[in-house]
């Protein structure tokens, strides 16, 4: 193992549960790599998460880490930030965490615009708990609860959270570790809410139920989908950063309005 | 373990044998074994990309360069 993956991954916690070509530690090396260029002090980041398979990546990644309650990821984070604001968060989520029983701490963490980055693992499906649609499972896809396809249609995670307000937007694949990597550093190094849609692959829980190969097959159909997205095709297909803006971050609002609030020598009520 | 450019660390004990590296890998480096685990079997071949080193969700492979770091 390199010596980057020596430091910042609790090496007494491995082998990690996730199943052969699981999706997850991809991601995790892309992310170790990303701390590696963006060399934080380890006690001054934060890893959130919440409840899933992804929800385990707080417990081998070395820092302060926080495994949270499923889809209350983002308030926890929250709740940190705004006690220290000097620290540097990292929030990951599943899809069915993010998107099912998180959905509203999502927007309202987008719309509030706080500095964090924010990166839910879509791998289309609840993965842990075996295999249910998620609302990120693609329309006609088989799950354990859809065994003849399910009928919903999916979110656009870019899109529903460039309108609720997230100020940097990205989607990116697991084909893709190098423009992850990169990703994860610019999104750390903005001002604001990121978030990072990254598509993942659960083989086990979706691909063996879809048909859809062993591990590398996926992976080859990602490339596939990321290859021939983006011509034309609109947003929802695009792949690398969707949308980048400046707007006021809650922290620093906030600190503006303690200001004027001792200045007035307290609040009028 | 190669003995050109690239050295090739591989820990079989990790290995969860998915496959990826094995299917990922542009100069056919992997065999697998009776586990269907990967086997470095033409360490010359290796051309360095690191495609096994970043896709393998186990951290099982290291690719190591004169001008790594
Ligand atoms: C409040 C609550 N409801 C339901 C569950 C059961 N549960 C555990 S993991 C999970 C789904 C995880 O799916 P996802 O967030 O997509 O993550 P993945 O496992 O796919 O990484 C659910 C519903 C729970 N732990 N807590
Ligand atoms: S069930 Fe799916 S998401 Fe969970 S560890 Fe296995 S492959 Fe990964
Ligand atoms: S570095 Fe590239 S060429 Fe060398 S073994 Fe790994 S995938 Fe094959």
């Amino acid at each position: 193992m390199c010596a980057v993956y020596h430091k910042y991954l609790r090496l007494d916690h491995l082998p990690h549960i996730w199943c052969p070509g699981c999706g997850n530690g991809i991601v995790m090396g892309a992310f170790i790599r990303a701390m590696e260029d963006l060399k934080y002090d380890q006690n001054e980041v934060v890893v959130v998460s919440g409840i899933g398979c992804s929800g385990r990546i707080s417990g081998y990644l070395d820092f302060n880490t926080l495994h949270t309650t499923h889809g209350r990821a983002l308030a926890f984070a929250t709740g940190i930030k705004a006690a220290e604001p000097r620290l540097k968060i990292f929030v990951f989520m599943g899809d069915g965490d993010a998107t099912a029983i998180g959905g509203n701490h999502l927007i309202h963490a987008c719309r509030r615009n706080i500095d964090m980055t924010a990166i839910i693992i879509n791998n289309c499906t609840f993965g842990m708990t075996g295999g249910q649609f998620s609302p990120m499972t693609p329309k006609g896809k088989k799950a354990s609860t859809a065994p003849y396809g399910t009928v919903e249609r999916n979110f656009d995670i870019p899109a529903l959270a460039q309108a609720a307000g997230a100020t940097l937007v990205a989607r990116v694949g697991i084909y893709q570790v190098n423009l992850l990597r990169e990703l994860i550093v610019k999104a750390s190094h903005h001002k604001g809410f990121a978030l990072l849609e990254v598509i993942s692959q659960c083989p086990v829980n979706y691909g063996r139920r879809n048909q859809m190969g062993d591990p590398a097959e996926m992976l080859e159909d990602q490339k596939g989908i990321i290859k021939s997205a983006g011509l034309g095709q609109g947003l929802e297909n695009y792949f690398g950063q969707i949308f980048q803006s400046e707007q006021p971050e809650f922290i620093e609002e906030y600190n503006k309005m303690i200001v004027q609030a001792q200045k007035k020598g307290g609040c009028d009520v | 373990m190669a003995k050109g450019k690239h050295k090739l660390h591989f820990d079989r004990e990790k290995c969860k044998a998915c496959g990826i590296c094995i299917a990922f890998c542009p100069a056919n480096v992997f065999t697998v074994d009776i586990d269907y685990c990967a086997v470095i079997s033409s360490p010359d071949k290796c051309t360095g990309c690191r495609r096994c080193e970043l896709y393998c969700p186990d951290y099982c492979i290291f690719v190591e360069e004169d001008y790594y770091g």
